[in-house]
């Protein structure tokens, strides 16, 4: 089977997984809601604070999300030794990685969209006027943080304390992502709304590295 | 591992020893250049003086990033387990020379730039480095199985390395654009304060050297344990 089909295999079995039993989404959402909403007392949230603070905030959120939620990618293949029938199709294992990384974009991208605007309503922010950019850069954000996320949930999964393995592992190696897309999202947000090509093209660095880095290497994670 | 259950990786004390004496009294030797022979300098006086463990322990600690990355490359290429055994030695120098350097530094940068910590492109990702590192370490003690702990903590090792010069840069731009203090990158240096900051790196890197041939040398002696343990309880004894 070639890539691109035997990849979409995996991410309609990940997409079915997830719609029957919608556990993954529902949490996250209700965790990010909740975060968004603490951060609110930790600050005077008026209209200036709030474009300076707000876009920062969003993105730790769905930075502290995306580390519970790629949690189960990989630990829910455990229970029944699923891995190991993926491994065994005739299929590339990278197609077991990329259709994994694309699930989680999916999912962690439909927690945003839902968010989007409760986000824009509790911190006073016009998003609309921006809303094409701004997608964008959550999307390609998103991509970063599902790419590394994903092979390093893989990698946590065979450790003991995974739970708290792959936030530690995952945190310092996405830095880079958590500035450009706060940097990024502060600028749409600003009374300009100009998008510095700067943050756009290193969000796009970031992703391409790391895809990369995930086909050269993201086999060995999963090796029997 | 046939016949009778010995193990094979022999040491010669004598040899070990006056590596080591060799290794300290160049770190004495250092120590003495960087207090008594180099100048001191005009405008930070004496504290300049941390200086000569501060950049050195940096430049040690970039080797030891070097070799960690090539031995996980080396390993998942081979499969040798000797690659992994340099990594993780490798490894835990350059989580102690970051350290030394990440200590030295706002010891330094107090009463010259007035703040224990700037801020700045520099000192932030070597942080975040360190904090890669730790957790490469962290991950290495949670996976019990050696080659399986080999092979995951290399594909870590891999990507922290590929993310060095991301955080430097985000980092780094990030900085650009916000205000923070005007920091001085030191400029001029008298000729006589290369030559000590250049004996003092040779030190360190020679200290590196002995210390990470006696952690290879320990991981290599606790694989054998491991696989003399597994044998003698395969024979029942």
């Amino acid at each position: 089977m070639s890539l691109p089909r035997s990849t979409g295999v995996i991410l309609a079995k990940e997409l079915r997984v997830e719609l029957r039993s919608r556990e993954l989404l529902s949490t996250t959402l209700v965790f990010v809601l909740l975060v968004l909403v603490l951060f609110s007392f930790t600050f005077d949230p008026t209209s200036a604070e709030a474009r300076r603070f707000g876009p920062g905030l969003l993105w730790l959120g769905l930075l502290f999300a995306s580390s519970l939620m790629l949690q189960p990618s990989f630990v829910r293949e455990q229970a029944n030794d699923t891995l190991s029938a993926l491994r065994m199709a005739p299929i590339e294992p990278f197609a077991i990685l990329l259709g994994k990384i694309a699930s989680n974009v999916i999912f962690l991208f439909f927690v945003e969209l839902i968010l989007l605007p409760i986000f824009a309503a509790l911190y006073n922010l016009a998003v609309l006027p921006v809303l094409g950019r701004l997608l964008l850069v959550l999307f390609l954000g998103t991509v970063g943080l599902a790419t590394t996320g994903t092979v390093f949930s893989a990698i946590t999964a065979q450790a003991r304390l995974r739970e708290l393995l792959l936030p530690l592992l995952l945190f310092p190696l996405v830095a880079p992502v958590l500035i450009a897309s706060t940097e990024a999202t502060v600028g749409l947000l600003s009374p300009e709304a100009a998008l510095d090509r700067v943050w756009l093209v290193f969000l796009i660095a970031f992703d391409v590295v790391f895809l990369t880095a995930a086909w050269l290497f993201g086999e060995y994670v999963f090796e029997e | 591992m046939r016949g009778d259950l010995t193990a094979t990786t022999k040491s010669n004390p004598a040899a070990e020893v006056l590596w080591s004496v060799l290794a300290f009294a160049f770190l004495a030797l250092a120590g003495y250049a960087a207090l008594f022979v180099a100048p001191t300098e005009l405008t930070m006086g004496v504290i300049q003086r941390i200086f000569y463990f501060h950049v050195p322990s940096f430049w040690t600690a970039f080797i030891a990033i070097a070799t960690t990355t090539f031995g996980s490359f080396a390993f998942l290429k081979t499969r040798a387990m000797k690659w992994d055994w340099i990594s993780v030695s490798a490894a835990e120098l350059a989580t102690a020379f970051l350290t030394i350097g990440l200590v030295t530094g706002p010891i330094w940068a107090k009463p010259v730039w007035g703040v224990w910590w700037a801020w700045d492109a520099r000192t932030t990702s070597t942080f975040v480095l360190w904090a890669m590192y730790v957790s490469y370490l962290l991950l290495r003690t949670l996976v019990d199985e050696p080659e399986r702990r080999a092979l995951l903590s290399a594909v870590v090792a891999i990507f922290a390395c590929l993310d060095v010069p991301l955080v430097y840069f985000s980092i780094w731009w990030f900085r650009t654009q916000h205000p923070q203090p005007v920091i001085g990158d030191g400029g001029y240096l008298d000729p006589r304060m290369t030559k000590v900051l250049l004996f003092c790196w040779g030190a360190l890197v020679a200290l590196f050297l002995i210390v990470v041939r006696q952690r290879y040398r320990l991981e290599k002696l606790r694989a054998e344990v491991d696989a003399l343990r597994m044998e003698a309880e395969r024979r029942g004894l």
